[in-house]
């Protein structure tokens, strides 16, 4: 019965008690929410960042990192990326000459890494094919052909903005102007510098704006011929079938076989702001939601000790007819744990349903489209969390609740039945 | 046989002058009895109730209660002796808001861990002896304040208590309600032989007492068994 008088004494001042339910149950959507759409756009430039950037897996001569070269090329980088391409967990692979240079046109000049690629396997590794908004890709034979961002081409003034809308309401595509000339000068692996004319064959899109602002792709032949670089390529890149093994550093130095000149590095070990990311994103739920449970903790506590101050008389009046302190606390522990429980249960529900909604749907963040895209962040995020959270943060609840339903309890305790019983 | 009995029993509560609330009273009360202790405001029949009913402790003297000298027994002791041993009706206040009047009733026997079968049986067997068979299921906000308060008393007798000690129960009420109220006590105390003792300053309770006692400044002043 005591489970039924703290039940029903929950409900005795109904406005406030419904005050501390949504309470809580706000307070865990908001923090539920927000994790998941810190998480899924952490997914986003994730995925994103494996796609354009790191792949699963790269591979480069063992200085190459620290250096950068054009000299460290991977020994023997073409059979080896055919060695690696035929391997089972492997899905897609690619090898690349990188160079820093110079791009110059007419209107100035911007310094670049130049990526020369082998078209068809670069487009299932990144899918750059996939990325262009105008052009085309690596189609034409005999001429040096470059794919530039859509930032560069901005700066460049190829670019242009229409501000019409169109039949259907939505803005018409910006237009850009290609076949245009550019000359990059780089540095060979003699350390000679190097020109070459390129034509403008087309222009890629990506979430990251300093990404396309800085990035350019050749073809792998091309560069080859002009840097004289017989062969040799600074980067091999691998997307795998099971993209967790990339974490398996046995699987890792599979790749090595106990040869000392090879880097491989899984894309955490290219990013590390993605491993941190990754790495503290438990810590910082933890941080986030216990912040939310302790402004809840002292609204439980205040309006508990109302309760009880309230019902001295009350109190007074069980404790005479023989209702024991460990009854007494019971019961007044049950009350406060009562509304944790009401509150959180549907401060997670509606956590989900809104996360698994909003997981669908996306949020769309396009009204700061630029800011994002500056950021490496998509412009619609998809919010995802955890099953695990969801219990973590259930437990966090639930121990939120046993200390919020003590101090009140004690208070009750204090009470003397001779003195609570006459209390005003 | 004696269910309580007080030696020399004293109260003094300690301030910048102290209070002497209850002073040297030594008195016995007997099984069966109906009695008032009656007295002016601050006369000390609160205190001198409080301490029989094991609320409060005396500052000197012996509180023997079906010869257990309670004074003695730790605080968590006293609870369960109030338990076992006591049944209180007090001036307001005395219902669980919550609880139906069944319910009521029943708690008490659920704090004495009685089974069901008894619980239902005496809850049925006290709501009618207090009138109030077709009133189960009502909450105390639903019943009126003479109602509330024979719920009280039904409760007060479910745990089988040795006495039943009654702090102006009576002083919230009307006449009618009081006068049905008191007819229930002395009804209960005539056929099952339940000890009554009252605080009161109703004339209409002293009238039906059968031993009244007088406390004037914590002494008893007269103490009168009425024939």
């Amino acid at each position: 019965m005591i489970f039924q008088v703290a039940w029903r004494n929950v409900w005795r001042n109904r406005v406030r008690s419904l005050v501390v339910i949504s309470a809580v149950a706000l307070g865990l959507i908001a923090g539920v929410f927000m994790m998941a759409f810190s998480w899924g756009m952490n997914i986003e430039r994730t995925r994103e960042i494996i796609e354009t950037r790191t792949s699963h897996i790269q591979i480069h001569e063992s200085r190459y990192k620290d250096d950068r070269k054009m000299s460290l090329f991977i020994p023997e980088g073409m059979n080896l990326l055919n060695q690696i391409s035929a391997r089972p967990e492997i899905k897609a692979s690619t090898g690349r000459i990188l160079s820093n240079g110079m791009l110059s046109t007419t209107k100035g000049g911007f310094g670049v890494l130049i990526s020369g690629v082998i078209p068809e396997k670069e487009s299932v590794v990144t899918r750059l094919d996939q990325r262009l908004v105008a052009g085309e890709y690596f189609t034409e034979s005999g001429a040096n052909t470059i794919l530039i961002g859509d930032k560069l081409a901005e700066k460049l003034g190829w670019k242009s903005e229409s501000d019409s809308l169109g039949a259907d309401g939505t803005k018409t595509p910006a237009s850009y102007r290609l076949r245009k000339k550019i000359v990059l000068a780089f540095q060979g692996p003699d350390g000679e510098t190097k020109y070459g004319s390129f034509k403008v064959a087309g222009v890629y899109k990506t979430i990251n704006s300093k990404f396309d602002e800085t990035n350019v792709f050749v073809r792998f032949e091309d560069l080859n011929r002009l840097a004289g670089t017989e062969g040799g390529m600074h980067e091999i890149a691998l997307l795998l079938n099971d993209p967790p093994i990339a974490e398996d550093s046995t699987f890792l130095a599979s790749f090595s076989a106990g040869r000392t000149d090879l880097l491989i590095e899984n894309w955490k070990d290219i990013a590390p702001d993605l491993r941190l990311v990754d790495e503290t994103f438990a810590t910082t739920l933890y941080i986030f939601i216990g912040i939310i449970l302790l402004a809840l903790l002292f609204g439980i506590i205040n309006t508990m000790l109302m309760a009880v101050m309230e019902r001295t008389r009350e109190l007074g009046m069980l404790m005479s007819i023989g209702m024991n302190k460990p009854k007494v606390f019971l019961m007044i522990m049950l009350e406060t744990l009562f509304l944790s429980f009401v509150g959180g249960p549907v401060g997670l529900l509606s956590g989900f349903a809104l996360v698994k909604l909003f997981g669908k749907v996306g949020i769309d963040l396009s009204y700061m489209a630029e800011s994002a895209s500056q950021m490496g962040i998509s412009s619609i995020v998809y919010t995802d969390l955890q099953p695990q959270y969801y219990f973590q943060i259930a437990l966090m609840v639930f121990f939120t609740a046993i200390i919020a339903a003590v101090y009140p309890a004690y208070k009750a305790l204090q009470l003397k039945p001779v003195e609570a019983i006459r209390a005003l | 046989m004696k269910v309580i009995e007080t030696i020399n029993l004293d109260k003094t509560y300690e301030g910048v002058v102290p209070v002497h609330a209850v002073n040297s009273v030594s008195l016995s009360i007997e099984e069966g009895e109906f009695t008032a202790i009656v007295g002016p405001s601050g006369s000390g029949k609160t205190t001198l109730l409080n301490i029989i009913g094991g609320l409060d402790r005396p500052s000197s003297g012996e509180i023997r209660v079906n010869g257990t000298d309670i004074s003695q027994l730790s605080n968590n002791q006293l609870i369960d002796f109030r338990l076992q041993n006591i049944g209180f009706v007090f001036q307001a206040y005395n219902l669980i808001p919550v609880l139906t009047a069944k319910e009521n009733v029943e708690f008490v026997m659920l704090l004495q861990n009685r089974s069901k079968t008894e619980r239902d049986a005496r809850v049925k067997e006290l709501l009618e002896a207090v009138g109030l068979g077709d009133r189960t299921h009502n909450r105390p906000n639903q019943m009126s304040g003479g109602q509330q308060q024979r719920v009280a008393v039904a409760r007060a007798l479910a745990s089988k208590p040795r006495f039943v000690l009654a702090d102006e129960p009576t002083a919230n009420l009307d006449s009618a309600s009081t006068s049905n109220l008191l007819d229930i006590m002395a009804e209960l105390n005539k056929k099952e032989n339940i000890t009554f003792v009252f605080s009161t300053h109703d004339q209409r309770v002293i009238d039906r007492a059968r031993r009244v006692i007088t406390l004037e400044d914590g002494k008893v002043v007269s103490d009168i068994t009425k024939s």
